[in-house]
């Protein structure tokens, strides 16, 4: 009789709360009944609240049970889960779980389905296919294909893809490089690494296809240290696919070069600016350049490199195995395609959820999130990471697109949106974006350096009921100043949470005892 | 791999398998981290001999980075992830806890443990969260805080 195939995530959320041990239990259990299993450690789905969600494969259906403790395992054994059977964490067949059933899942679709570092799985489930189709197409309709995708860097800024593409290919230069931002670093946001701990191979795929456009022979990957078992999934699938011959000299017999280097940050926020990110590649502190030149031109050891993050790069396999007019039907205006939103902080059912531009705040954080964890009223939802502004509950509306989000002083970013009670206190927040802007600071440019640690004073102050007005006046022209001179988005953006929380929560700043009246 | 005293031998292979190229310096440093737990500066003036780079270039980069600590850790690291998202579900008591709990203030700890906070974990999903020795926890109140501090000491 074949093995039963259970699924249980090798994914860090899933293992923070438990896979690990779960996956020791099943096996113990089933030697100790004499069952015949195999264990597949699978990426997660992205159900994260329904993590630790383990599948058992029957009748060619995956059947989930969410929510287990390595204490369920004897009685689900028991229960008979190894047939689908009734238990009280039994979700049903996943293929049917709404949470996952309503996504676009254009760049994630490996995610949770396969076994992550299995090299014949990819290659069952299209793997290299978009490298096969990327070299019979050339250079050229490559780079036009990412172009009229619309695809924009999928780390923050929203850069157009394919312009950056095309700039690094017509740069002079024997040597290019495509060097992977995957320093997730902003609060709220985890789909770089569901990504590549689910589909490692996905983005390896991605690179490549960038090394083959643009005529780089290397890659570089800076993950960031907090994740060390990214770095441990990764790391042997960079080993995977030069042992099965798709990283190396001469991929494929099809005349192409590629390799990749994989690095480790070290703690730095700022290292997940561009600029900062290569001279810490360099093995320096990670210091914000100047841009001009830009990176496209004068990155990496001076030569041109395409910086991406790493859900851009891997959205492209699918664009050029399914083309960029069905990537673009996705999304709104100049939001083309898809954002994995990631669905954090105080959220009923966190997670990420690929779904098109378009969607609404509302829509993600009430029917995706079901409202807060608390049960508690939605305060502020703080969306793109530390530097992203503080919107009221009146703007939960607001559809995410990258354009509407700058109208309202705010930006979709790296697509994380952590979700804050009625308990929160957002002038205990706005002294944190500036308290975190002063440890994180880099230190080049002195709006940033000096003004955060300034914002600090200034709020402490406030807070205290002193001089209120003033030091309201004094906030506003610090946050002038950062924005209008620092270097990086570091300075320049710490203002928008700090105004977002002025503007929609006033009241916050003046609630202590002794307030001026 | 036991972490031991900083040795000149074990610091040069190190450096050789990573041909001693300057631009590989923040990933021999932690090769460094993970071999010896902290960066002296005799590990600092080793550095800028085989790497021909300055001292002060050297402790410019260990410095820098939050990762690298100069001076010995307890023998357990707690981090506390203290970003937004966790502050939503209460990392800030959390953080307190942790300080009463241990008997020891953030950024600082003693022979059996040092405390830190971290600026995100990526576990956001499952907020708040914390690391132990390298390994990721989340839905981490007060309770499950103290159990799995207490797991540490018993494995001892």
């Amino acid at each position: 009789m074949a093995r039963t195939k259970i699924y249980v995530p090798r994914e860090t959320a899933a293992v923070s709360v438990g896979a690990d041990d779960i996956a020791i239990a099943i096996a113990r259990r089933a030697k100790e009944l004499g069952e015949e299993i195999e264990l597949i450690r699978n990426g997660s789905w992205g159900a994260s609240w329904l993590e630790p969600l383990i599948e058992v494969l029957v009748d060619d259906e995956r059947i989930a049970y969410g929510n287990v403790a390595a204490s369920d395992v004897d009685d689900l054994f028991a229960a008979g889960f190894l047939a689908g059977a009734k238990h009280q964490q039994r979700l049903g067949p996943t293929a049917k779980i709404p949470y996952l059933v309503n996504q676009d899942r254009w760049t994630f679709w490996r995610c949770g389905l396969v076994a992550p570092l299995s090299m014949d799985d990819f290659l069952a489930h299209q793997g290299f296919d978009a490298f096969r189709n990327a070299v019979e197409m050339g250079a050229p309709a490559v780079i036009d294909v990412v172009k009229s995708s619309g695809l924009r860097g999928r780390g923050g800024a929203g850069f157009p893809a394919g312009i950056k593409w095309q700039t690094v290919a017509d740069a002079a230069g024997e040597q290019k490089y495509i060097a992977c931002n995957a320093d997730e670093g902003d609060s709220g946001t985890f789909s770089d690494r569901i990504l590549m701990e689910g589909d490692p191979l996905g983005l390896i795929e991605g690179m490549m296809i960038a090394g083959y456009a643009v005529g780089a022979s290397r890659g570089y990957i800076y993950l960031r240290s907090e994740y060390p078992l990214t770095h441990s999934i990764l790391s042997r699938a960079i080993e995977l696919a030069r042992e099965s011959g798709w990283l190396g000299k001469n991929i494929q017999g099809t005349g192409f070069d590629f390799d990749i280097e994989l690095h480790l940050g070290a703690g730095s926020y700022v290292c997940g600016e561009e600029t900062a990110m290569l001279e810490s590649l360099e093995g320096k502190r990670g210091i914000v350049r100047y841009k001009p030149p830009l990176p496209a031109i004068e990155g990496l050891f001076g030569k041109p490199t395409v910086v991406n993050n790493v859900v851009t790069l891997a959205s492209v396999p699918n664009i050029i195995n399914l083309g960029a007019e069905k990537y673009a039907s996705f999304g709104v205006n100049r939001s083309t395609g898809t954002l994995a939103f990631q669905l954090a902080g105080n959220i009923k059912r966190g997670g990420l959820v690929e779904k098109g531009f378009g969607i609404t705040l509302r829509e993600l954080i009430e029917d995706w999130g079901g409202g807060t964890a608390s049960g508690r009223p939605v305060k502020a939802v703080q969306v793109g990471g530390p530097l992203g502004a503080y919107l009221p509950a009146e703007q939960l509306d607001t559809p995410l697109d990258y354009e509407a989000f700058i109208e309202i002083g705010a930006m979709v970013g790296h697509g994380g949106i952590v979700v804050f009670d009625d308990t929160a206190d957002m002038a205990q927040q706005a002294r944190f974006a500036m308290e975190f802007c002063a440890i994180e600071s880099c230190g080049k440019c002195t709006p940033c350096r000096i003004g955060s640690t300034r914002g600090v004073e200034v709020i402490d102050r406030m807070v205290a009921g002193d001089a209120r007005e003033d030091n309201y006046d004094l906030l506003v022209e610090l946050c002038d100043t950062m924005e209008d001179a620092s270097l990086c988005a570091m300075g320049g953006m710490t203002p928008y949470p700090v105004r977002s929380a002025l503007k929609y929560f006033a009241e916050d700043f003046s609630s202590a005892v002794g307030a001026d009246e | 791999m036991k972490q031991q005293a900083f040795d000149q031998q074990i610091a040069s292979e190190i450096i050789a398998s990573f041909d001693a190229r300057a631009e590989m310096l923040v990933q021999i440093l932690h090769a460094f981290m993970n071999r010896f737990a902290w960066i002296s500066e005799d590990a600092i003036r080793q550095l800028a001999k085989e790497l021909n780079l300055s001292r002060a270039d050297v402790h410019g980069v260990v410095s820098y980075y939050h990762d690298f600590r100069t001076t010995p850790p307890g023998r357990h690291i707690v981090k506390v992830c203290e970003a937004e998202a966790c502050q939503a579900m209460g990392s800030r008591e959390l953080s307190q806890h942790a300080q009463r709990s241990l008997g020891v203030d953030m950024y600082s700890g003693n022979a059996d443990v040092s405390l830190e906070p971290v600026y995100c974990l990526g576990n956001c999903a499952c907020s708040p969260a914390i690391m132990v020795n390298g390994k990721t926890y989340g839905r981490v109140n007060a309770e499950r805080f103290d159990a799995i501090v207490a797991s540490l000491e018993g494995s001892e």
